[in-house]
This record gives structure tokens, sequence and C-alpha cells, in this order.
């Protein structure tokens, strides 16, 4: 491009050029105009998606957090608790104690006769009722014989009827819950009998067929387990990796070689890695299945390639000054890379474990291969107890037909979603106070 | 070097707490495959692990075929005790446990699931037949008059019955991969085409043919395969007044302020005429046990007498409350009788 002068060019031919300039001045200006009103569309339709998603979720999920209670009269018959009068601890659990629940439904609706009358009277509280008796007398023997006023777990259908998601107007054959049960549910409703309390049994039990009874505890502590031996096999063997391919390894055919893997492995679909999982980890180590154990080693076999990739960028954005200072200063080289290289790469080699564990955490694919898409009651003890984990807990939550599953569904994405951003700010929070900027 | 170690070690940890587990008897009970029955045996499972001194045995979703692949895989700690299947279990399947070792198979029929056709409760019920069902959803279908096979032209559900609504073809059912997939195509393709002569005839002459046109579904847009999950198959109902969808009887029970049933062959689709076998569309639900597995794990026996007993799969069991049709009262006896006392499948 050449320059001209204003003295170089005659006043008219200058005129000119300003005119083009001008005219095309706009085209421009409009150009940039578009382009910037693009980008501004996207991110706020990406926005847009977010809220709307966020929106979704917690407006479906929030409900979950608190459960409607029935305040039932109970009285502890010693006639129907221990009818020897023996107290052997033995006869009290085997008591019958659905018919105490079943006599302080009565008490409150005396008038209510009939066999299917009554088993709908009956259907208002879950039949977690029994088991909650049962295990107040076993904390405490001396509440036999008396009779006290007991808050006991209304039904899935009673909670959702609470909770105004039962079209009241709709004929009584399209709801799941009948006229006579809606009468009683306003009745107890006016005497002040159902309250909502806040939902404990969503964060203190596991998995359960009753949406009331269910909780997440036993697939947080799945996640747990699992994300805990992913940390403990991804970090050290990643982060010893990254560090030999980029400090020791010699450059050679055989180290390309092995970096181009890394990169693919970390484009591999994660199902491949749960039929690895179970052809080497379950068939033939004999490992048991639905083990976090075993979900743990398939996922940190899917983290590795995320944390070593990390971990070489790392190491890579350490000037190579340090490197030739601490040498200069007479230090060996595993001096140089323990003192001095890993420590000013740590923050970044972390960060990117909290993304591959992040990321892990959501993880629900490879697990089916390997046996924890599954219903487990009870809450993992351990790392060879059967387990699953968030994602696969919600993913079953969302199959099931009951109504109320859904917002149960919604509230586990939240939590799931709790972590997820908890994770991630750690890992912005790792970069921003510790990164150091050369 | 410290690498190699590593590896080493860990792979020596894997083989030392492997053969300690292998050692160690497995204490609970496990369960694998269809996700249709899942709903079901997860229920009994709770109800089992609550009301008895086992534990809760865990119930894996895995499908029918994975889960007879699984629990064919041989005897022992480290193979699962029963399976859940939409379907009975296939004759190449029973010849794959002999060979592994597993010869000695229960089997429960639990109850029956109907699938309905069901549209939004805002679109005006169409009376479907078989027939209508089949010529709107084959992907071959015979010419009128001719015979002769030619890809299905129908676009409104008018075109294959002229006294159905004049609204397009549109269809959301389950993926191949399903079990309600596989018994839709049985109860509904299979006999809907032998309505027709020209199929008779070609069924004579090539068997396997017949069976391709009989139970090929559409692929020009007609038939949409929207997942294995039926609430969404239910949402996207009511999403759109104009769409069929396919799906088990539990969801239609749970959602009737949504949707409703699609009568077929003029019978609605409800809890009584599945009971009695009226309504067409319903498949028997089974579960199967291995024998050998009974008294190595602790509490098979007392699974199979809660899942045959009649507070779990009677007329007001609480599967029936989940949306199991339980199985006529003389059937039930017989094979409660039959399960609990273990007879085996005849080889």
């Amino acid at each position: 491009m050449n320059k001209p002068t204003p003295a170089a060019v005659p006043a008219a031919f200058s005129r000119d050029i300003k005119t083009i300039v001008n005219a095309g001045l706009q085209r421009r200006h409009a150009a940039e105009r578009r382009f910037r009103s693009y980008g501004l569309i996207a991110i706020s339709l990406g926005l847009l998606f977010v809220v709307l998603m966020f929106a979704n979720i917690i407006g479906k999920g929030y409900p979950a957090f608190w459960q409607t209670y029935v305040q039932v009269p109970i009285s502890f018959d010693p006639a129907v608790i221990d009818p020897q009068g023996t107290r052997d601890p033995v006869a009290i659990e085997s008591a019958d104690y659905a018919a105490l629940v079943r006599a302080g439904m009565r008490r409150m609706f005396p008038t209510v006769e009939g066999r299917t009358e009554l088993r709908a009277l009956y259907a208002l509280v879950s039949s977690d009722a029994t088991y909650e008796l049962q295990r107040r007398i076993h904390q405490n023997p001396a509440l036999i014989g008396s009779s006290q006023e007991i808050w006991l777990l209304a039904s899935a259908t009673v909670d959702t009827l609470v909770k105004g998601n039962i079209d009241r107007a709709l004929d009584e054959t399209e709801r799941p819950i009948k006229d006579n049960q809606i009468g009683w549910v306003d009745k107890l409703q006016a005497a002040g009998k159902i309250e909502k309390q806040f939902n404990t049994i969503l964060f203190s039990s596991g998995d359960s067929r009753e949406p009331e009874q269910a909780g997440i505890r036993g697939a947080l502590m799945g996640s747990f387990y699992t994300l805990l031996i992913t940390f403990l096999l991804s970090f050290p063997i990643g982060v010893a990796t990254a560090v030999y391919l980029e400090e020791f390894a010699p450059k050679n055919r055989w180290t390309d070689l092995i970096e181009v893997n890394i990169n693919n492995l970390a484009a591999v679909p994660s199902i491949v890695f749960g039929l690895l999982g179970l052809a080497v980890f379950i068939n033939f180590f004999d490992l048991p299945r639905s083990a976090p154990l075993v979900g743990g080693l398939v996922l940190s076999l899917m983290t590795l390639p995320v944390i070593i990739i990390a971990g070489r960028a790392a190491l890579t954005s350490v000037p190579p000054s340090i490197r030739e200072a601490a040498l200069g200063m007479g230090a060996s080289k595993l001096q140089m890379v323990g003192h001095h290289v890993l420590p000013l790469a740590m923050p970044g080699m972390l960060t990117g474990a909290i993304i591959g564990m992040a990321r892990a955490l959501g993880e629900s694919a490879p697990l089916l291969m390997i046996g924890m898409v599954a219903f487990i009651v009870d809450v993992p003890k351990g790392i060879m107890d059967p387990a699953t984990v968030l994602p696969v807990q919600i993913y079953l939550w969302s199959d099931l037909p009951e109504r109320a599953f859904v917002e149960r569904t919604s509230a586990a994405i939240m939590v799931l979603l709790a972590f997820m951003v908890l994770m991630n700010g750690l890992a912005i929070i790792l970069r921003k106070r510790f990164e150091r900027r050369w | 070097m410290l690498k190699q170690k590593l590896v080493l070690a860990l792979a020596a940890t894997f083989v030392v707490t492997g053969a300690a587990y292998a050692q160690s008897a497995r204490d609970y009970i496990s369960v694998v495959g269809s996700s249709t029955v899942y709903p079901f045996t997860t229920a009994v499972a709770e109800q089992f692990g609550k009301g008895s001194k086992f534990k809760t045995p865990k119930v894996e979703s895995t499908g029918t075929g994975g889960g007879f692949k699984l629990f064919c895989s041989g005897v022992g700690v480290q193979f699962p005790d029963v399976s859940n299947a939409s379907r009975a279990i296939k004759k190449s399947e029973i010849e794959t446990c002999a060979k592994n070792g597993v010869t000695d198979i229960v089997e429960i029929k639990i109850g029956f699931d109907g699938i309905v056709i069901a549209t939004s409760k805002k679109a005006k019920p169409m009376a479907l037949t078989i027939k209508d069902l089949w010529l709107a959803l084959a992907k071959e279908i015979p010419e009128p008059g001719t015979g002769k096979l030619a890809p299905n032209p129908f676009k409104t559900w008018k075109d294959a019955n002229p006294d159905l609504p004049a609204s397009k073809i549109e269809v959301l059912g389950p993926p191949p991969t399903s079990g309600t997939r596989d018994a839709f195509v049985e109860l509904v393709m299979d006999h809907g085409c032998k309505e027709f002569a020209a199929i008779k005839e070609l069924e004579k002459v090539d068997e396997k043919k017949a069976k391709a046109v009989c139970q090929t579904v559409r692929e020009d847009g007609a038939f949409i395969e929207a997942g294995e999950n039926d609430n969404l198959i239910v949402q996207k109902l009511v999403a759109n007044p104009n769409a069929l969808g396919i799906f088990g009887y539990s969801f239609l029970e749970e959602n009737l302020d949504k949707v409703q049933g699609e009568t077929i062959n003029g019978v609605v689709p409800n809890f009584d005429n599945i009971a009695d076998g009226k309504y067409p569309v319903s498949r028997p639900l089974f579960v199967y046990i291995k024998k050998a597995h009974v008294d190595v794990i602790p509490g098979i026996k007392e699974f199979i007498a809660e899942y045959t007993s009649e507070k779990a799969v009677g007329d007001e069991g609480y599967l029936s409350k989940k949306g199991l049709i339980p199985l006529p009262d003389a059937q039930r006896k017989q094979v409660s009788a039959n399960a609990n006392s273990l007879k085996t499948l005849a080889p």
C-alpha cells in the first residue's frame, strides 16, 4: 500500500479519496456494529438458555426441599407392642406398628367405615410411618403405654396435593387422589394437623420406590467414594506422567506417539472406558460389580488424559529461566523439578484436575457397563459396597412413572449443579490466587 | 521406575482385593435386567429389605437382553442371581446359559403390562384398530387391488381408514433396543399385517420376507423414536396434540390428567380390560432366578416368597398400585406354587 501524502496529491484528487473513504466508512462502521450485535445476540441467547434451564429446574425442584407431614395421635398400646409384657427387644422390634398407625388414623376420623374407605384413609400416611414408630420405640422403650401426637410422613400423593400440583377440578378418576381423601386432607389442614417441614429425608436416606422416602444420600456417598478413588489414582499418575513427558523424556518418535495417543484418549467417548472397565476390572480382576472402586478406576482412566494435558500445559508455562537458574545453582534435575518447577506449575495442574473431576462427577454412561446404574437402598459405607452416583440417580428417577419423582429429580439436579459450581469455583479461585504471570 | 512400581502396586491391589472379594460371599441378592420390570422389582426389593433380616437386593437396570447376557455368564457370586425380563427367555439365551453352566432356571411370571397408544387430552379420541395402526406405521403395505408391496403412501390417518380424522400420522415410540418396542411389534404389527390376504399369500411363499414386511416400521418421519424415557413421550404428547405416543400402562395411569389412552379394536386400556385379557396389546412380565444360587446367596427363597405373595402381586398388592396388572387368581396360585418349590424351566 502506498500512502499518498496530502502535499503530493492534487487537491481535487485528495477530496475524491476523502469522499470514497467517507462513503466506505459508514459501511465499515455498520459492519462492525453488525458484528458486535451478532456477538451480543449469541451471548444473550446462551444466557437466556442458561436462565431458562435454571428457572425450569429450580422452579420444579425447590418444592422437593419441603415435605408434608401429618400429625397423628398415636397411643403406644402395650397390648399391641408387647402383649407378653416381657419387654423383650426382639418381640418389640417385630410388633405390628402398622396397627398403631391405623388406630391413630381412625381416632382422627372415627366416622369412616368400610374396607375401601378405611384403606383410602390409611393411604394418607406413608408406609414409612410404621418404621418411624418402630424407630421411636427402639430408641426409647419407655414410650410404651403412652399416647403422643406424632408428626408422620404423609404419602406422596398427599404431598403433591398440598403442594398444589394436583388439579382439584379434574374428575375423580383422572386424579391419583380421590374426593374423600381430598376432603380428609382439607379437614386436617384446617385443623393445623398438616405441616410442611424441611425435607431431611432427601439428604439422609438412600433410594426408595416411594417418592416421599427417597433420598440422595446413597448417591452422594457413592459419588464421593468414586471420586475419591478417581482423584487418588488419576492425580498422582497424571502429574507424574506430565512431569516425565515434559521434563525428562527425550524428544523422539516414541514420546511423540505417546503424546498423540494421550490427546486422542481425551476425546474417546466415555462409554468406551466403561466397556474397558467391564472387560479388565470386572471380568479379569474379578472386582465386584457396582462398586465405587471400579467406578473410580474407570473414571480415572477417563480423567487421566485431561489431567496430563492440563499438567503439561502448566509445566510449559513455567519459564525456562527458572529451570536454568536452578540448574546453574547446582541443583540436580529432580531437585529442579521438585523444588521449583512443580510448585510453580501446581495451581495450573490442580485447576486441570478439578475440572477433570467435575467432568467425572457428571458422568453416567460408562457406569452403566460396570453395574452402577442400579437401585440401591443402603447407603454405601466403603469402596466395595454396591453404590450408584448422583447423575445416575437423576437418570433413574426421571424414568419412574410416579409424578412426585419429578420434583425430586429436579432437586437432585440442583444438588449436582451446586457441586459442579462449587468445584469449578474452586478451580477459578486456585487459578486467581496462586497462578503467577511471567 | 516410579511409575512402573506404581502400576505394579496397583495391579497387585486389584488381584488381592479381587481375590478377597471372590472368597467372601456376597450377602445381598443381585438383580439385573429389564427397565420395564425395574419399577416393580425395586418395590419388592425395598419391601423385602425392610421386612426381613436380609439386606436390600441390588437392582440394576440393564435392559432385558443385557440382563440375560449377565445372568447367563455363569454360576458364582460374581454373577447375578435374578434377571428381570419384559419377555420370556429365548431359546438361544437358554442355550447360552447352559453353555456357561447355568442350567436350572426358575421362572416367575409376575403379571401383565399393557402397552397403550395415547394422545393428549386436548385431542379428540380416535377409535383405532390394530389394522389401522399397521397400515399407518408399516414401511411397505400391499396396494389395494393388486396386492403388490409399495412404500407406505399414507400421510394422514384418514388415508389409512376413512373413519379416522384427517390429522397427520405422527407416532412417538420407543427405539428398537427397548422391550416395549419388541412387544409393540409383536402384538400390533405382526397381528395387523395378517389382516391382508396379500401378506398371507406371501407368508406361504417366503416366510422371512413376510415377517420383515410385517415388522418393519416406516422410517419417513411418521414414526418417531422418542427414546426410552416414557415420561418424555408424555411431555411431548402434551406439547403436540396431533401426535400419538406408545408407552407402558403405568405411565398412563399416573398421567390421566394429561393424556388419554386410545381404544384399540374398541377396547379401552384400563386396569380391568388388561387384567381380563380383553385389551389386545398387553404382555406378560417375568423374573428369572438361578437355582444354583439359592442356598449360596442368603435370602433368595424368601425373596421369591415375597415376589409371589398376595401382598405384592395380588389384586390389591402394592405392585398393582405401581401399575402392574395382576395375573388371574388361578394362574397366580400356580405360578406361586411352582416358584416356591423352585420348579425349573424344562431344558
